[in-house]
């Protein structure tokens, strides 16, 4: 007990801890250091190496006639899935950018602090992030397959993609709105500027960046969506000759070459390209949005 | 005129925000509308706690699926949340500058990956994996809980980085000028201070392991019973959905879209806990 407590100069006693205890603190110490950089290894080396296999495996399945025109059961050509992945895109985009834009828009400098209806728009689209996809795709088949009997479509699959990546165009474009100094809106006030101009002359350009790089991000999301679009777009590979018919993207291509079963080989190849594809989209999102906390800083 | 134009535009803008409430409703509208009466039929309690689903002998009990969604991500949480959370702090606290420049952009690359190339992966190294090790067909709620755990961990390090990352500097040194080690510090001190955000990550982790469908139903086995051990195969809300949705018709079709109910429920609840997770940080 006594080897514990420390008398200072001016006669005030300090208790401290014993040499054992000491030791064992110390022990405590490397083993937490050890188990964090474990973890950590574990963690990261995981998520490489589901990477590197599908790289792995893949890149040497892919041979050139999987990119031929035409799909048959023969050869399992992609290009028609990529044909309507790009289609899909675009169509989901030209639908949810626009809302989700003007709704940010609205948020972040028309409606006031503490607005009754902010608070219940910012409530329903948290509740629509946090939505599976899964209960998207029912959606989407209950009310677009069945109720406006769009059948298996093209059109049904973009709508219901439109309203799941809505919150995230809405989220990043309004957290670029608010990153705009509102000194810009000020001068643009001061100059005679209306509030409507003053938004599309001043606001919207410099946060473009941002906009753009939650636009990126919705693509990723869109181009590896499958449970939200099996039962909305359908399964049918090849080019649709309309929007009313069903067409498949990259990644119910893969989706259902998986469940047939017999193109394990082939689905490696899908994997690969649908894999690089995402990683390039994300990636590009990524590059913009530091680009736009760079000029922040 | 100009006067007009703004006052239009002002309006355009305010319908284009309700749209997501709109989405929402109608959502709630076509699901329960479609899935509460079917239910209704079928008698909710019988429902919600038969163990036997027999859609063929019209037998609708779906407290199988219900234990397997909580079976595989309760799974998922043990393996993904201990790994996630001790990776954020090496991320926030024990990183070198240089590693962290890599490691940053490639976890946030990697948290873009579709879930059917979790699934792939779950299909093609797990489950032959556990055939070796467990004998069997390898699809159970293991491997189901793996792939799963996998495919939240991107999810759980982002936030849980970013939550330990706004806890101010100064607990942190103050903890060291009163000798702590920087171990000590960051487990006693910055850790306990991030406990909202980490718990919002957590959350946010559950309702992607439990609303997954594609990379489970690749995984899991998917038969319609309780399983007995974790190497049985499983079937969760979500996979019953995706199997069975193309081919159901009339009341099968209901009570599929009465399964949607149920897991929608657990999904606002989920939500809610995250929106009070998220609250108590302000």
């Amino acid at each position: 007990m006594s080897n514990n407590v420390m008398r200072t100069a001016d006669g005030k006693d300090i208790y401290t801890m014993s040499a054992a205890k000491r030791r064992f603190r110390r022990g405590g110490t490397l083993l937490t250091r050890i188990i964090v950089y474990l973890a950590a290894a574990i963690a990261v080396c995981v998520l490489l190496l589901l990477i590197g296999y599908i790289l792995v495996r893949g890149i040497p399945a892919l041979r050139l006639d999987m990119f031929a025109w035409e799909y048959t059961t023969d050869n399992q050509s992609m290009t028609p899935a990529i044909i309507n992945t790009i289609i899909m895109t675009l169509l989901a985009l030209v639908v949810a950018v626009p809302i989700g834009v003007g709704s940010a828009i609205y948020l972040a400098e028309y409606a006031k602090k503490g607005n009754k209806l902010v608070a219940v728009i910012r409530l329903t689209t948290e509740t629509l992030a946090g939505i599976p996809s899964i209960v998207f795709g029912l959606f989407g088949y209950l009310i677009f397959v069945i109720a406006c009997k769009f059948n298996y479509s093209m059109v049904a699959g973009f709508l219901t993609l439109a309203i799941m990546v809505l919150p995230t165009i809405m989220r990043t474009t309004e957290e670029a709105l608010r990153a705009v100094p509102d000194l810009y809106r000020e001068g643009s006030f001061g100059l005679g500027a209306g509030r409507l101009r003053t938004v599309f002359r001043v606001v919207l350009p410099s946060a473009v960046p941002g906009i753009l790089s939650g636009v990126i991000l919705a693509i990723g999301r869109i181009v590896g969506e499958t449970a939200a679009l099996i039962y909305t777009s359908g399964t049918v590979a090849g080019v649709p000759s309309s929007l009313m018919k069903s067409g498949r993207t990259l990644a119910i291509h893969m989706w259902a070459q998986l469940s047939e079963g017999l193109y394990t080989e082939q689905a490696y190849a899908t994997a690969v390209v649908l894999l690089v594809l995402v990683l390039i989209i994300n990636g590009v999102s990524g590059i913009m949005a530091s680009k736009l906390s760079a000029k922040k800083g | 005129m100009s006067k007009f134009k703004e006052n239009s535009m002002r309006v355009v803008f305010l319908i284009c925000a309700c749209v997501s409430i709109l989405a929402v409703v109608l959502i709630c509208v076509f699901i329960f509308a479609n899935g509460v009466p079917a239910m209704g039929e079928v008698g909710v309690f019988k429902f919600l706690t038969g163990t036997r689903w027999k859609p063929g002998q019209d037998i609708y009990g779906i407290l199988p699926m219900i234990i397997g969604s909580i079976y595989v991500t309760a799974g998922a949480i043990i393996i993904g949340v201990p790994l996630g959370l001790l990776c954020a702090i090496f991320m926030a606290k024990f990183c070198p500058k240089g590693l962290y420049k890599v490691l940053k952009p490639a976890l946030n690359l990697l948290a873009g990956i579709p879930s059917v190339i979790y699934g792939f992966f779950g299909l093609v190294v797990i489950v032959p994996a556990m055939q070796d090790i467990f004998g069997g067909g390898g699809k159970s709620v293991l491997t189901a809980s793996i792939v799963l755990g996998i495919m939240i961990l991107p999810t759980i390090i982002s936030v849980s980085e970013s939550s330990l990352r706004a806890v101010p500097e100064s607990y942190y040194e103050g903890a060291l000028a009163l000798g702590a080690t920087h171990e000590r510090s960051v487990f006693r001190v910055t850790l306990p201070a991030a406990k909202s955000g980490v718990t919002a990550g957590v959350v946010l982790g559950i309702g992607r392991a439990i609303g997954e469908a594609t990379a489970v139903s690749m995984v899991a086995g998917n038969q319609p019973i309780i399983p007995e051990s974790l190497t049985k195969g499983v079937r969760t809300l979500t996979t019953n959905i995706i199997l069975e949705m193309g081919y159901a018709t009339d009341l099968h079709r209901e009570m599929l879209i009465a399964t949607a109910v149920v897991l929608f429920v657990f999904i606002l609840i989920i939500n809610v806990t995250f929106s009070l997770a998220k609250g108590r940080k302000k």
